[in-house]
């Protein structure tokens, strides 16, 4: 009796490891393509929702020239998302003041100025900074930063560029510390040594030797920063004070920070839960209510676009770096 | 003073070197003779490139590295603490094993030096011009860069970056140039084109180098100072050694016993 199972569990057994190894095989198979498959699939999707508006109505003079975004409007229907684009390009431009600094601050205090105790500390709270979830983030923005920029600018609303910028700065802080940290660490050692050799200080080394040669690194860490910025959505909702507005006038070119503005993210986050998915009426053509729905896939085309575009030239320059070394 | 003291730049008493637990270097004491080349040979982790690094304190760099005893280098304990490293690096240069120039352009490898230790009111485009093309000159890479100085120093053949990282150490007038086996990377073409570059500078430079290449070691250097197990065993002058060795082990070496 006990023969008889011990031989059926272990002809089990055989059939179970013999079928284990073909679909582990093919389990890592799937994962592997995973990637494409969804990156593909969102495109997919996103296009298919956002393609009758771009056949029907898109027109680039009036999509992207036009700061009149009134999607729901009965009289006056506009979907210009100009000022929606100044938005997240200030909210960037501001984040990047904020975050490059700070970020290459930080990278080469943790790669050259430290010691191994004080940097393996110091690394980990840079990767808590990155684990902060982004509403706790606009939470900051709106209960701590606001009050705080009312008092110090004497601005009429806290909730603005300076305050969105702050916060989307702090948290692409962290990427830009981790990719430019690898990027300064892989400088070679015999520079640093030669350097050292012919009597460089510290601070000459650094910025003689070590940032020049850790050049692309550094500007693909920057990039990568830049894709964080300008694809965070909740901390800029919550901080930008959501105002459709461009932050320049004819007479300061440059873009002022103490007022609000609305990000493309943010608009498609808080627009699109109202925005009524309709199909084709009489005569397979859409009612005017659907394409408030169909123009944020489109404004999600584009944001997909310019991280995409981010990413590749931050790719294509690090790649450059390993092609040199 | 004894007129021989005068001709001494570098010195060490009973100079003892740790790396951790591991012993590099055992009670040596050396001097070595101005304006001369001197060779240190030795068999691999026999500490003559230890001993080279304790004269510019290159050493430091390796976190584990103590050190007893002492190293004069024109006139100076260099581990004094109020020694500036800076000005003692300025004094005395180093070539590397690999050519290492900087990842700049030609002309800025070469003025890398007069850089960082002229303070940027003093400086004037017009001598560090001057300078650049003088040391380029004395390590005979002048004709073959000009007109290229803006080009990147890690894009020239492995030859004339090893002139090249000499020519780096020229502008600041050195009195000591450190080599540790710098053509050990090159083939004999460029050996031979370093080491006759070796001979037009002795006699303005007190030269230490070391070589894993006894022949070498035969043909360029005055004076030879025979190292084993962290230990200096012999002394003497180059032609000497070759012919007479004083101790068994460095007439082992010679013959090729070991190492």
């Amino acid at each position: 009796m006990g023969g008889a199972l011990k031989q059926t569990l272990q002809t089990l057994r055989r059939i179970a490891s013999g079928l284990s190894e073909r679909t582990i095989v093919a389990l890592i198979h799937l994962c592997g393509i995973s990637a494409i498959v969804f990156v593909f699939g969102i495109f997919f999707f996103v296009f298919r929702e956002g393609s009758p508006f771009l056949r029907d109505i898109f027109d680039f003079r009036s999509f992207f020239l036009s700061e009149e975004w009134h999607p729901t409007s009965v009289v006056n229907r506009r979907y210009g998302i100009l000022a929606l684009l100044a938005g997240t390009g200030s909210v960037t431009v501001m984040a990047m003041l904020v975050a490059i600094p700070f970020g290459l601050g930080t990278a080469v205090f943790l790669s050259q100025f430290c010691g191994r105790r004080t940097r393996e500390a110091l690394k980990i709270m840079v990767e808590l900074l990155a684990a902060v979830p982004s509403v706790v983030w606009g939470f900051i923005g709106l209960m701590v930063m606001n009050p705080l920029i009312v008092r110090l600018t004497g601005a009429p609303i806290g909730l603005n560029v300076l305050n969105a910028g702050i916060v989307v700065g702090l948290m692409s802080a962290p990427i830009i510390v981790s990719i430019a940290e690898d990027a300064i660490r892989a400088v070679p050692d015999t520079y640093v040594e030669a350097a050292e050799a012919l009597g460089a200080t510290r601070w000459q080394l650094v910025y003689r030797v070590v940032l020049p040669a850790a050049k692309s690194g550094l500007l693909a860490a920057v990039l990568l920063g830049v894709g964080r910025a300008v694809g965070e959505t909740m901390a800029v909702l919550m901080a930008t004070g959501h105002s459709i507005h461009i932050p320049f006038t004819a007479e300061a070119p440059f873009f002022h920070p103490l007022e609000s503005v609305r990000t493309l993210t943010a608009t498609i986050a808080a627009e699109l839960g109202e925005a009524p998915r309709l199909d084709t009426g009489p005569g397979g053509i859409f009612p005017v209510e659907a394409r408030h729905y169909q123009s944020l896939f489109v404004i999600g085309m584009a944001l997909f676009a310019i991280t995409f575009l981010i990413s590749v030239t931050a790719d294509l320059i690090v790649k450059g770096i390993r092609r040199k070394a | 003073m004894d007129i021989r003291e005068l001709h001494r730049t570098v010195d060490t008493a009973d100079l003892d070197l740790w790396y951790g637990s591991f012993q590099a270097l055992r009670r040596v004491t050396v001097s070595i003779r101005q304006g001369l080349i001197t060779a240190m040979i030795g068999p691999s982790g026999c500490g003559k490139t230890t001993l080279l690094r304790c004269f510019n304190r290159m050493n430091e760099r390796y976190g584990n590295a103590r050190i007893a005893g002492h190293v004069r280098i024109l006139g100076r304990d260099v581990y004094d603490p109020d020694v500036s490293l800076i000005e003692l690096r300025k004094r005395v240069g180093m070539v590397f094993q690999r050519p290492n120039p900087l990842p700049l352009s030609v002309y800025d490898n070469v003025a890398f030096g007069l850089r960082v230790h002229t303070p940027r009111a003093r400086r004037s485009r017009r001598t560090e011009a001057e300078a650049v093309e003088t040391a380029l000159a004395e390590v005979g890479l002048l004709d073959a860069v000009q007109g290229r100085l803006r080009r990147k120093g890690t894009e020239l053949q492995l030859e004339q970056r090893q002139k090249l990282c000499i020519a780096r150490l020229l502008p600041l007038k050195p009195e000591i140039l450190l080599m540790d086996e710098p053509c050990s990377a090159l083939d004999a073409r460029g050996t031979e084109a370093v080491e006759e570059l070796l001979r037009r500078l002795r006699g303005r430079y007190t030269i230490i180098i070391v070589t894993h290449n006894m022949a070498q070691a035969r043909r360029i250097s005055d004076e030879c100072v025979f190292m084993l197990s962290g230990e200096m065993v012999e002394h003497s002058e180059t032609a000497a050694m070759f012919v007479n060795p004083k101790d068994r082990r460095t007439e082992e070496y010679i013959e090729g016993r070991y190492g």
